[in-house]
């Protein structure tokens, strides 16, 4: 091949490489952008003085920031009592969990036991029924229980999670066996090797478990409509919704009362976001 | 595969195996004790349930297999099925797509790759409720983004997206679509950062153009990843609620119930009004063998199509 053959064709080749990174480019922030329209729309409208919500066509930036909107949003529903109770479950529910995932995940990574297989199906078992399709039943053993209404049945049954205790098997089941052998010969009990050695090297999956729930227990919404039955009882979501036929077509405060509901998980997420989509990107490899 | 030490490893039926079972049950009982309490009672509960006539909690009084022959003859059930699978064909086929094309070009070598990733994730972990309040808005007939954006584009005349029965559906599938999309981009890049680079070394060698590559290496080790979304999906399908709760704020499943999936169903006839416990327990154990039976169905294809190393 003479060398002006391999220049052109070098050159093409280089062409070809820019349109296809110029399209890729231009797919990606297109989608990007229809992806955070309805974001930059919810925050534009949460701050707009009620005249100028309904604009067509419509005008991004607000003549004047309104921050009155929050104040009368936040004072139209017990929002207060909300935040508190979510962020109370959520906290609550995560350290639970936390805790009984470890436990039961360590038993099934690391133990031999009898009636090991057969009790693993029955927990994964689990994650093929969609939860809230057993609400009847739960609903008529919370009514017996008198749980109705009580933080006890906005936590208790949120106290473990099949999911967690799946991922933190995966986790520990990473670790070597001899790491035990060693700590046994030492004489070191099960339950300190598991909280002196296991846990410290799993801390990447504790956070994304404790991630997932901390997310969950905030956006959780069937079970807390169904369980609770007066306002201050109701968590962020469940009051957002009643909150939302109370104030009708007040667009710019419906706007802003979602923008404080979303808040603490966005900021979470922003903080956190390595672990989290580390979290779903592993629980979607199947081993 | 790890050998198990030799020396302390625990035989099966010793002494020693006996303890470390007493002590394994020990760990597992909290979590045991819940999902008992809370998962495995209730699921066996709404059968006997289902064969009740159980208005709230009050007197329940046997009636056999009737609560399954009103669900059965009742025109909404199957209209509402019908809405769930148009879900189904309109939303979880469609997120897939684009998702995987997403995925795609995020794993080229390009700039700005985290940013993307964020900006595709963030609707998933927003909360659905307030979430489902912008698209609300974003819905309005008269001020909303969507008409307005329609109009200036194309010159589309303004739709009422809520009020009209046939676009109640597409309003709903579009929040899905916005909503998770970024979690199946997130769990379709995983499944490409597995395939060894080898395979595409391979085909660049042999002159194999990048749709070839798509088609004959890519897609192909990439099936167990999409299997796995669709089966997520799909029972996720059944679990849509809260957007159809809050774009018709809480009304029974959009303009003539054209919207009623079949949690909404569910959620009514359990919940909504005559609080008809045993009938929703019914369409619960439907669902549960519905599932059941398109899990298996899944499974048997799945076998035949899906590539595993």
């Amino acid at each position: 091949m003479s060398e002006r053959g391999l220049s052109r064709q070098s050159r093409a080749y280089v062409v070809q490489r820019r349109a296809y990174l110029f399209t890729t480019y231009f797919l990606l922030l297109l989608g990007a952008i229809v992806m955070s329209l309805p974001f930059l729309w919810m925050i534009s409208t949460a701050f707009k003085p009620a005249n100028e919500v309904q604009l067509m066509p419509p005008k991004w930036i607000p003549s004047h920031w309104e921050w009155q909107n929050f104040i009368a949003a936040w004072n139209t529903a017990p929002f207060g009592a909300y935040f508190i109770n979510s962020f109370f479950i959520a906290i609550t529910t995560t350290i639970g969990e936390v805790l009984t995932t470890i436990l039961a995940a360590y038993a099934f990574a690391k133990m031999n036991f009898f009636g090991k297989q057969p009790l693993f199906l029955l927990f994964l078992g689990t994650m093929m029924i969609p939860g809230e399709m057993l609400l009847v039943p739960n609903y008529i053993l919370a009514a017996h229980l008198h749980w109705i209404n009580t933080y006890q049945i906005l936590i208790v049954p949120w106290l473990t999670s099949v999911f967690g205790i799946f991922l933190l098997r995966q986790f520990f089941m990473t670790i070597p066996d001899d790491l035990w052998d060693a700590a046994r010969i030492d004489g070191c009990g099960r339950l300190r090797f598991l909280w002196r050695v296991i846990v410290p090297l799993s801390r990447a999956g504790i956070t994304t478990v404790a991630l997932f729930k901390f997310i969950g227990s905030w956006n959780a919404f069937l079970w807390v409509l169904i369980m609770t039955n007066t306002p201050n009882m109701r968590t962020v979501p469940v009051g957002l919704s009643f909150f939302s036929s109370e104030v009708g077509t007040n667009y710019n405060q419906l706007m802003s009362a979602s923008l404080m509901a979303m808040l603490p998980i966005l900021i979470l997420f922003f903080f956190a976001q390595k672990q989290f989509i580390q979290g779903i990107a592993r629980s979607g490899l199947k081993q | 595969m790890h050998k198990p030490s030799g020396k302390l490893r625990v035989r099966y039926g010793s002494r020693r195996f006996w303890w470390d079972t007493a002590h394994a049950y020990l760990f597992i009982l909290p979590a045991f004790l819940i999902l008992g309490m809370f998962t495995f009672y209730p699921f066996v509960r709404t059968f006997g349930i289902s064969f009740y006539q159980w208005y709230n909690i009050r007197n329940p009084h046997f009636i056999g297999w009737e609560n399954y022959s009103t669900v059965l003859h009742d025109p909404m059930f199957w209209a509402s099925l019908w809405h769930t699978v148009y879900y189904v064909l309109g939303a979880v086929i469609p997120t897939m797509t684009i998702a995987l094309i997403i995925a795609v070009l995020l794993n080229s070598k390009i700039r700005g790759k985290s940013f993307f990733r964020t900006a595709y994730f963030l609707p998933y972990v927003t909360n659905t409720i307030a979430a489902s309040m912008v698209f609300l808005w974003i819905y309005n007939r008269d001020y909303g983004l969507l008409n307005y954006i329609l109009h200036a584009l194309f010159h589309v005349h303004l739709i009422d997206w809520l009020n009209n029965p046939q676009w109640a559906m597409p309003a709903v599938i579009m929040l899905g679509i916005w909503q998770f999309l970024g979690f199946d981009i997130v769990i379709f890049l995983a499944g490409l950062q597995g395939i060894d680079k080898m395979y595409y070394d391979a085909a660049e060698v042999d002159g194999a153009t990048a749709w070839e590559q798509f088609r004959h290496i890519t897609f192909p080790l990439l099936s167990p990843t999409t299997f796995f979304i669709f089966i997520i999906s799909i029972i996720g399908a059944f679990k849509v609620f809260q957007q159809i709760y809050v774009l018709w704020n809480g009304s029974t499943g959009g303009p003539l119930n054209s919207a009623m999936t079949i949690m909404v169903y569910f959620m009514y006839v359990g919940f909504g009004g005559a609080w008809h416990l045993g009938e929703a327990a019914a369409v619960a154990n439907i669902l549960f063998l519905i599932i059941f039976v398109v899990t298996v169905i899944q499974m048997q294809i799945g076998k035949r199509w899906v590539f595993y190393k």
